[in-house]
């Protein structure tokens, strides 16, 4: 395990992604935010961070953010605007801006030497693997789909095809989105039969659908639960994954373990979704 | 300077009076890579039941305005877990460890009190009182000064000589007089205030924000309710108050001390930021020094109305 550590770092950079958007009232949805590199010893791809601005008040909450990059030089973090008291002050943030960090936070991403491995992502998801594609030893082993409402424009997708193979799938009418399930779980099929290993990211309702296909194929397969973490060290309760019968431990076999702590990178078979998510399984 | 508070004599004896509030701090341990925890006044773990809980659906967690909106349903892993997997991790020969504790039924509180104050890690028990009574409908036991004052005797039947502290909550038509009940009953403190129910809907959505449909505000925008029940209640009792809510910085700290608390529990702060305790320990001394507190026994209650 990582040991975490707090602390203060300063905005380098924060470049929005794609065009403003008028339901956000003139903001963009996407950022790359670029901090100065925290002194960590290590850090593995899948982990997050804990961020809040350094001047914002005593009512200032901290949120989790996916590392995207971890360079010589900087910690890179994409995200997507969503919230009215979180991701929304973070794409005001500009250079030379203070922030509290603490991380990096939970568990990694699998990296397998000489194995296929699939990269599922959806929209924001995509984050997790530009530092996946840089840390792998053997990229030529990893192939990517990308599955995204808005132009490619809004995602650092351009930056990472450099570096792995990449397929794209935007929705361009209703229907597609399901086209590109449909391409993942014959995807998955594909890697079953060459031996290979899936690592998906992006909103719950797609990892439901790849947790399903994982168990059905019996594909190893680990999914980056995007669940609402709060205080990213497992003490507020706030993020709560169901574990199965296959969980490492058998003591917390069939209960609650935090996600921040034990995950958010799940092994698909340790983890019982349908308990997590009981609406998705009626 | 002495920052030392003796809530019960020679029982529990607080090296400041600075503590973890219920909820928050988990169960202490996941906070050693921010700070020294034995630096703490004392430390009170997540809620804990008689049987594992698995808690509220999710989501459990709504930032709001000064605040955050949580429903967590008192997951935990039962006292017995606590007891065998993480008391011993705990450095209780350095801080008291206090278990917050949640029951559904008088009985259910007398055996969590009987199974926990036996642990020689265990310095004294919160109960709270905000807890359910499924024998009176789902009403709160601190909505009732008689069933407030039924579950502190049945904790303090069961716990020896460990202290019990009531921890109340604001919801209540007169806090002081269930303040009266608890201490009539045999409680050795009083901790204030529980969390206060809110609610927090998507309007993109048309639904509830929280799985639970509805929540416990705390943070900052429930400082000032719980500034005004401490005040009330340390009027009228004669046992130690503990502030909870809203706690940022260590002149909040004073605010408490001043309407008349002994100590404070930091809750939510520290989910801002993990060191917000810690750092709120360190700076105590300073910013008594800053408002002329040489003495915070003598501060303690001095508000001039």
């Amino acid at each position: 395990m990582i040991s975490p550590i707090r602390t203060e770092l300063t905005v380098t950079d924060n470049v929005p992604f794609g065009q403003p958007e008028p339901g956000l009232g003139g903001t963009h949805r996407y950022y790359a935010l670029t901090l100065e590199r925290p002194a960590w010893k290590n850090w593995e791809p899948g982990q997050f961070i804990m961020l809040r601005p350094k001047d914002g008040g005593t009512v200032e909450w901290a949120r989790p953010l996916t590392i995207c990059r971890v360079t010589s030089q900087s910690l890179v973090l994409f995200f997507r605007v969503a919230s009215e008291y979180g991701t929304d002050r973070f794409a005001r943030l500009r250079g030379g801006d203070k922030v509290i960090v603490w991380g990096p936070l939970g568990t990694g991403f699998e990296i397998r030497s000489n194995t296929p491995t699939l990269l599922l992502a959806r929209d924001a998801g995509i984050a997790p693997f530009a530092g996946y594609a840089d840390m792998h030893p053997d990229p030529a082993c990893l192939s990517m789909l990308f599955g995204h409402q808005h132009p490619s424009s809004h995602y650092p997708a351009d930056a990472m095809a450099s570096r792995l193979d990449m397929e794209h799938l935007r929705d361009r009418v209703p229907g597609d989105c399901e086209e590109f399930y449909r391409v993942s779980a014959r995807k998955m099929q594909e890697y079953k039969e060459n031996g290979g290993i899936c690592l998906a990211c992006g909103p719950m309702d797609f990892l439901y659908g790849v947790w399903k296909k994982a168990l059905e194929l019996e594909l190893p397969t680990q999914l980056l639960l995007s669940a609402r973490m709060n205080c990213g060290v497992g003490a507020c309760l706030g993020c709560s994954t169901i574990t199965s019968k296959h969980w490492p431990d058998p003591i917390r076999a069939g209960l609650p373990v935090h996600t921040c702590t034990s995950g958010p990178v799940f092994w698909a078979r340790d983890i019982d979704l349908d308990a997590v998510m009981p609406e998705r399984n009626m | 300077m002495d920052l030392r508070v003796s809530l019960v004599e020679g029982i529990l004896e607080l090296k400041n009076p600075i503590l973890s509030a219920a909820g928050s701090f988990g169960s202490g341990l996941e906070y050693q890579p921010y700070g020294d925890i034995t630096q703490l006044g004392g430390i009170i773990t997540n809620g804990l039941s008689l049987y594992p809980c698995a808690g509220s659906p999710l989501p459990r967690i709504a930032a709001a305005p000064a605040g955050l909106l949580s429903s967590v349903g008192t997951q935990n892993d039962g006292a017995e877990y606590f007891i065998r997997e993480v008391l011993p991790r705990l450095p209780w020969q350095s801080v008291p460890i206090i278990p917050n504790i949640n029951a559904g039924r008088v009985e259910e509180f007398s055996e969590l009190a009987g199974l926990l104050a036996a642990e020689e890690g265990v310095t004294a028990l919160e109960v709270n009182l905000s807890c359910h009574n499924s024998n009176r409908a789902g009403q709160r036991f601190c909505q009732n000064p008689v069933t407030a004052a039924r579950a502190i005797n049945a904790v303090k039947r069961f716990a020896g000589n460990k202290p019990v502290i009531a921890k109340l909550s604001p919801e209540i038509m007169d806090i002081v007089e269930v303040a009266r009940a608890v201490e009539a009953a045999g409680a050795d403190a009083i901790s204030c205030i529980g969390k206060v129910q809110g609610l927090a809907v998507d309007v993109r959505g048309r639904r509830p924000v929280l799985g639970n449909v509805t929540g416990g505000l705390s943070g900052p925008a429930v400082k000032p309710i719980a500034l005004r029940c401490v005040w009330q209640i340390a009027q009228v009792v004669k046992i130690p108050v503990i502030g909870v809510g809203g706690i940022t910085c260590a002149r909040d700290v004073l605010e408490f001390l001043l309407v008349g608390a002994h100590a404070v529990s930091v809750g939510s702060a520290s989910f801002s930021d993990p060191e917000t305790i810690f750092r709120i320990v360190q700076e105590l001394p300073a910013v008594c020094e800053e408002y002329g507190i040489e003495d915070i026994k003598a501060f303690r209650g001095s508000l001039q109305i």
